[in-house]
């Protein structure tokens, strides 16, 4: 279902994403791990179309992202970093407007929107201006809008970042609730969150991918501790920019 | 079309939902009536007819539109809404037509309102209405070339004052493009050629003549193609944006 072959982004002499082949399928969660700057989002930017890779092909469905942009596009359900939204609406219009993009009518339309809005238990913000709802609430608006659509492929970069430990849980709950017949792709540093959620891991450092595992077999590499193996890894690829990453 | 549907109600939605629109409404309201009764002499000229209210329009667009226009794509860059908008399936050109025209409409919904002059001037007199409408017409015309300049520059930055400041500069040189003030920078080593053809980029000239009553149809075509140009470059840009 998503498929890359020589993903690789450049800025200037700086490579960002080095040469990332992965291929995966319905019914996985893969969790992208690593340190801040390891060219997590850049990969998810570059999968969701919004950046052009420097070279490589990436595909959602058997779409090309560069050359069949739209049709995958309309593939897959995206929440950017930071889960960005248009202040001045409320979560109603904010998701009308989405379901209008989609192509979402009728009485489908209207399941969707009740299902979306039950599950994130939206509906007392619903009149309210995205500008003036908590940072749990807009993060809940963000991942609304990427499952309205039932999308085949799932991308959300840092979906948990910020969110207090029960809505964390909630929205790990709601991750593996949709595991089953799609394809959903997280980033994360946190990584108690990849033994949660994830069916396969895969770190990152500055650009390259490092590790591609189950978190099971991760943990039992590091002596049942992700942390450990993390470290490792990471602090063994480059000396510097793991510091904080843990 | 759907998708440029979409897009133009959430734009145009959104200027409602902010005080923008109505700021902009009561400014350009108040700004038109103050330079057609004092500045135009609309009474002392003892005629019945709008010039005095038309001929002030350029002047008021070169700031007013660029105010509307900054915050197009710059507030979206800023806010990392651009990532939500162009990853959804939308073509960049899609994007780009439902903002200019929500856009270009939130600036017809404020000339409409200016309709009470027009009511006065029939009030005091026999204006000729056909010249009314075509001077309307014009002015429309002339906002949505504006409109699509400060588009494509909104587009290059995510600071919105810097936006404004160059969309006006730019604005500022196609409505004076016929006047020494800009030929003037040319005529000393360009070739004849290429300076006449700035002198007919201007916005003033084209304007004038549809404000006196005659829709000419390289009028319309002139407006027709700048805006075309500019939305059309407006989409490069942003496909620049995302390559980088």
């Amino acid at each position: 279902m998503l498929k890359t072959d020589g993903l690789t982004k450049r800025y200037g002499r700086h490579t960002v994403v080095d040469n990332l082949s992965i291929e995966c399928g319905a019914g996985e969660v893969l969790g992208f791990l690593g340190p801040n700057g390891a060219g997590k989002s850049t990969t998810m930017k570059m999968l969701t179309g919004f950046v052009a890779p420097s070279a490589g092909t990436a595909s959602i469905c058997g779409h090309d992202v560069r050359t069949e942009t739209r049709a995958a596009q309309a593939r897959l359900g995206y929440l950017p970093e930071g889960a960005p939204l248009y202040a001045e609406m409320t979560p109603r219009s904010f998701l009308d407007f989405i379901a209008d993009v989609r192509g979402l009518a009728g009485d489908t339309r209207r399941r969707r929107l009740g299902e979306v809005i039950e599950r994130l238990h939206l509906e007392p913000v619903l009149g309210q201006t995205i500008d003036t709802l908590s940072k749990g609430f807009k993060r809940r608006v963000g991942l609304a809008q990427a499952i309205l659509h039932d999308p085949d492929v799932l991308i959300l970069d840092e979906p948990t970042d910020g969110l207090d430990p029960n809505q964390k849980h909630e929205v790990r709950e709601l991750i593996r609730s949709m595991a089953a017949d799609k394809l959903i792709v997280i980033s994360t540093h946190i990584l108690e969150e990849v033994g949660a959620v994830c069916t396969r891991a895969m770190i990152i450092a500055d650009g390259r991918l490092l590790v591609d595992d189950t978190p099971d077999n991760l943990a039992a590499r590091g002596d049942g501790s992700l942390d450990r193996v993390f470290r490792d890894v990471t602090l063994a690829g480059i000396p510097l920019a793991g510091e904080d990453a843990a | 079309m759907n998708m440029v549907r979409a897009i133009f109600r959430r734009e145009l939605a959104s200027y409602f939902a902010t005080p923008v629109a109505y700021v902009f409404i009561v400014i350009f309201l108040m700004l038109t009536g103050t330079f057609t009764f004092y500045l135009g002499g609309f009474f002392e000229r003892g005629q019945a007819d709008l010039r005095p209210f038309f001929n002030w329009h350029p002047w008021l667009y070169l700031f007013l539109v660029p105010a509307i226009t900054m915050r197009l794509w710059a507030e979206e860059r800023k806010a990392g809404t651009v990532e939500l908008l162009m990853t959804l399936p939308v073509t960049p050109l899609q994007a780009v037509l439902g903002k200019f025209l929500a856009a270009w409409a939130f600036t017809g919904i404020a000339l409409v309102l200016t309709f009470p002059i027009w009511v006065t001037v029939n009030y005091l007199g026999n204006p000729d209405n056909g010249v009314i409408l075509a001077a309307y017409i014009g002015s429309l015309l002339m906002a949505g070339g504006f409109l699509a300049i400060g588009s494509c520059v909104s587009a290059f930055t995510r600071n919105q004052v810097i936006a404004f400041i160059i969309a006006v500069v730019v604005c500022f040189g196609f409505l004076l493009a016929g006047f020494p003030l800009v030929l003037d920078v040319f005529a000393a080593w360009a070739p004849q050629a290429l300076v006449d053809a700035i002198a007919s980029l201007s916005f003033l000239t084209h304007f004038a003549d549809i404000s006196r009553g005659v829709i000419d149809l390289r009028d319309l075509v002139y407006f027709a193609l700048v805006i075309g140009t500019f939305l059309y470059a407006n989409t490069i840009v942003l496909g620049w944006k995302q390559a980088d």
